[in-house]
């Protein structure tokens, strides 16, 4: 984009229509909550407004989502951040420091007002007046505060993010919290997984760029496009679990034979992600397919949903019904049965997770 | 007449590190490293399973992404003496020196990469100039007048925005850059084609572990399974792609990472600053025989003082009077506050002096850091790429000897310009070419350990805990990318009683002990010239040098039965 060049011309350049874009901007104008009547002053912003600014706070976490959106193969991350983005903030790439990288942070926050996107890795730390997490020798949760005022939308980005994560986990000794119990007059976008897939974040940015709106959401606020359907649904090893053949020991005959890992603690059937659809690294693998039981890093405290090697029936206090060795013998005793028993399973299954989204509410 | 600067955030590193620095002229005179943040990660594996442990630790980091995970079921392994099978080491060993070849990129082109390439000065080469330049110093095929040319037209489509994104506000023309025009082009193209390469490496964790960053491990082996005649599990299909990666990441080291430190040398050899405490640390490791074995290790163990190479030191990770951490400037409590205690005996409760924020600075006479200070026998030290050189060179390991007596013979330097900012970098250089080769032959190994009929990955004989003693302890430990890794565990009836990690960025960010001796950093920062004292370039130079990875170092260490939760501001 030359200097010149408006956000409207590149997006024409890049092959958007003007009808699209005027979509892109009615959409924007509803996700803002703006009266229609205001609308017509989206357009004229963005046809006069150069590409989206994006600032990326790293708050308290262990930069596993920056490494993952490094990782990114469509699009490129090289694409996304030189052509597609203007990634005016981001402490692990940029190239300036100290002051000078604060300066850059302002700038775009006084530049862009309600026209950049924030993105979150981390979670906000409410302990002992903030001393827990700092930049700049200013609590990260006042910079979280005072850079999501004037953001478009906010992306709260991993695990730590959304739900919190190792350091949310019991006795969560620094109070961390998500970024939706700090940000509450805003969009967030929560995308979860420890770390989430690449494509997976940098989808959603390039899907708020595109279509000019956030993704549809799940009614847990993730975008649905990623995480409408449980791992177990897609997985590779799913033929196994309908046929009853179970892994019983980590390198067993069956495990030899790729068979189910549900007995091994399996977390596939409780956890809502696209790790059986995308997989991971542009494709290659996930989990379970190289042999592992998912551990459900994108559900809401994961790491206190352990032991993760003893499958959910087991559980203490898992609402699972149903004991996976039992449903095993019905199928294979009668295969006819054993839709019925797996249909039966999973309604408890959801069941047992809606009632623990209830309990687990702040 | 003395200035106090402050550079936080510190970035193009992991978390979050705050440097305060005195600067007389041009030379800083004193300088703090700070940690500022804080989790608590050990205090919350307390009471879990002990072979979930490695999920939660592994959690510390996601740029170290595997190697905390292999730390700690090596430490749970070492309690319950569990036995792990030939192709499981194997290919642990694959997925350790994936991990160092991909971060060690990462770090050179895309951390350290802006401390020595000045961007905006790539708009002035000649392409056809850079492209004569780049073929003189390697084969690699990128290297055409068009492909420099394309590179700078879109650098320079990008600056002419007027965003400039990551490259915003930064220190371009600074007069610490050396390099000319034609050589910054060819840096900015490398950054780009290491940002494209790395995601490739990374799939052989996809392979192995599941996903990267954070691939899955297991206590007892892998759970990998390996079956040729299978097309569910790892197969040759799998390896025929894990060999792939590894063909073109030695292609990418060769052809790229190794010409492009010795041309960067070349122009920056004059500045040998940086050099630090003088002592070096590394625990050993990357078995090709066993974790047990220490004579089958990569990197010999050992201790080096006082740049003496004459002479090495033995390193026990169980020796309470060796390994001990101590907090004078730390945001923690002892009983005593002099005293030092090691892993084992650890003892921690968080006792934050510092001020409340917003602050200006940070008072290095009281607490300053939420890193802790450890100590080899009293003496600080660093770790990492040098540190690891540095012993074997000193024990007389032949392969890395060979690879040092090279480089200096190729700079025209003595051996004593390694104890430098430059020489740091160029040991992680080094390493890289190092380890790739050894990739390949891991993965030769494996291939030849499966055609001989062994296809087990992982020994379930203890896996229930009701064949693990009611009490045991172990200590698990490996060399990361940083630097030298420990982790202690305690497990008591089955569960984890205490955790703890000793991490290479704690050894190397720690603060100054009780005695005022400073820590790696700090110390490598009194040397370290500045020629703006409003842009920090060659700080940001020395203290990238170390590679910083700010998650790892500041964790909670043990509480042993103190309430963490009570957290004093005094």
């Amino acid at each position: 984009m030359s200097k010149s060049e408006t956000y409207y011309q590149w997006a024409r350049r890049k092959g958007v229509s003007r009808r699209d874009f005027f979509k892109f901007c009615t959409l924007m104008g509803a996700m803002l909550g703006l009266e229609a009547t205001e609308f017509p002053k989206i357009v004229s912003a963005l046809q006069s407004k150069p590409r989206l600014p994006v600032i990326y706070l790293n708050l308290q976490e262990c930069t596993c989502c920056g490494e993952s959106f490094l990782r990114s193969s469509h699009p490129l991350v090289s694409d996304l951040i030189f052509n597609m983005i203007s990634l005016d903030y981001m402490e692990v790439l940029q190239a300036a420091a100290g002051k000078q990288a604060e300066e850059v942070r302002l700038k775009t926050m006084k530049d862009h007002p309600g026209g950049y996107i924030l993105v979150v890795e981390g979670s906000v730390t409410l302990g002992n007046g903030g001393v827990f997490c700092t930049i700049g020798g200013v609590s990260t949760t006042d910079i979280l505060k005072q850079t999501a005022e004037g953001a478009a939308a906010v992306i709260a980005y991993g695990s730590c993010a959304t739900n919190a994560c190792v350091q949310g986990a019991y006795p969560n000794p620094t109070e961390a919290v998500p970024i939706r119990r700090v940000i509450k007059n805003k969009p967030v976008i929560d995308v979860p997984g420890c770390p989430p897939i690449a494509e997976v974040i940098t989808g959603t940015i390039v899907h708020y760029l595109t279509y000019g709106e956030i993704p549809e959401l799940t009614n847990q606020g993730r975008p649905k496009a990623f995480y409408e359907h449980r791992v177990h649904d897609n997985c590779v090893r799913r033929a196994f679990f309908d046929a009853g053949q179970f892994v019983e020991s980590f390198d067993d005959a069956g495990a030899k034979q790729g068979w189910c890992l549900y007995k091994m603690g399996c977390k596939g059937p409780t956890t809502y992600n696209a790790c059986a659809i995308t997989e991971w690294n542009d494709g290659v693998s996930y989990p379970i397919k190289s042999g592992h039981p998912c551990i459900g890093c994108s559900e809401n405290n994961f790491f206190d949903n352990t032991p993760f090697y003893t499958h959910l029936a087991k559980i203490p206090n898992n609402a699972l019904g149903k004991d996976v060795d039992q449903v095993g013998m019905d199928v294979v005793g009668v295969a006819g049965l054993a839709v019925v028993a797996h249909a039966g399973m999973t309604a408890v299954v959801k069941h047992g997770e809606k009632k623990a989204k209830e309990g687990s509410k702040p | 007449m003395t200035t106090r600067i402050v550079v936080d955030p510190i970035t193009r590193i992991e978390g979050h590190l705050r440097i305060e620095a005195v600067v007389d002229g041009n030379r800083i005179t004193d300088a703090i490293s700070a940690g500022t943040v804080f989790r608590g990660i050990e205090k919350i594996v307390e009471n879990r399973d002990p072979r979930d442990v490695w999920a939660f630790v592994q959690r510390i980091c996601g740029v170290c992404t595997h190697i905390h995970a292999l730390a700690s079921i090596r430490a749970v392994e070492d309690a319950l003496d569990i036995r792990i099978p030939k192709n499981a080491n194997l290919i642990r060993n694959i997925m350790t020196t994936t991990q160092f070849v991909q971060d060690h990129v990462i770090h050179f082109y895309h951390l350290h990469g802006f401390d020595w390439i000045d961007v905006l000065s790539a708009l002035k080469a000649d392409p056809a100039q850079a492209s004569a330049l780049a073929r003189s110093i390697s084969d690699w095929p990128r290297s055409s007048d068009g492909y420099f040319r394309d590179v700078q037209n879109k650098v320079k489509t990008f600056v002419e925005s007027g965003q400039l994104g990551i490259f915003a506000n930064a220190y371009w023309g600074h007069p610490a850059y050396r390099l000319p025009p034609e050589a910054n082009l060819v840096g900015v193209a490398h950054y780009l084609d290491a940002l494209s390469w790395q995601k490739e490496i990374a799939k052989i964790h996809t392979i192995f572990g599941g996903k990267n960053p954070h691939p899955n491990y297991l206590v007892g082996g892998m759970a990998s399974t390996l079956n040729m005649n299978d097309n569910d599990v790892i197969n040759m299909e799998r390896l025929d792609l894990v060999k792939t990666k590894i063909d073109e990441a030695q292609v990418f080291v060769d052809q790229v990472l190794i010409p492009d430190i010795f041309a960067i040398a070349n122009f920056y050899k004059q500045d040998l600053y940086g050099g630090g405490v003088g002592n070096y640390l590394a625990y050993g490791g990357i078995p090709t025989v066993d974790i047990r074995e220490p004579d089958s290790f990569l990197f010999p163990g050992g201790v080096v003082l006082d740049r003496n190479l004459s002479k090495v030191e033995e390193v026990n990770l169980k020796d309470p009077l060796q390994i001990q951490e101590f907090v004078p400037h730390s945001w923690y409590r002892y009983d005593d506050p002099k005293a030092g205690l090691h892993p084992w005996q650890g003892k921690t409760e968080v006792a934050y002096n510092g001020p409340l924020p917003p602050y200006s600075n940070l008072d290095e006479s009281k607490g300053y850091s939420w890193i802790k200070t450890p100590r080899w026998k009293g003496r600080p030290v660093e770790v990492g790429p040098l540190a690891r050189f540095v012993v074997a060179y000193a024990k007389g390991n032949q392969e890395i000897k060979g690879l040092v007596d090279d480089a200096l013979h190729r700079l025209n330097l003595p051996v004593t310009a390694l104890y430098s900012t430059l020489g740091r970098t160029l040991a992680r250089a080094l390493e890289s070419k190092f380890l790739v080769n050894h990739l390949a032959g891991f993965y030769n190994d494996l291939v030849a350990n499966i055609k001989a009929g062994d296809s087990q990955t992982f020994n379930g004989e203890k896996w229930e805990p009701e064949k693990w003693p009611s009490q045991a302890q172990g200590v698990g430990f490996a060399e990361a990318p940083r630097g030298a890794l420990g982790h202690w565990v305690k497990i008591n009836q089955g569960k984890v009683s205490s955790y703890q990690a000793v991490v290479p960025t704690t050894w190397n960010a720690s603060p100054r002990d009780a005695s005022g001796q400073k820590g790696p950093y700090e110390a490598s920062l009194l040397d370290t010239p500045l020629a703006r004292q409003d842009q920090p370039l060659e700080l940001l130079r020395t203290i990238h040098s170390f590679d910083p990875c700010l998650a790892c170092a500041t964790h909670l260490l043990n509480p042993q039965g103190n309430e963490v939760l009570k957290v004093r501001v005094i």
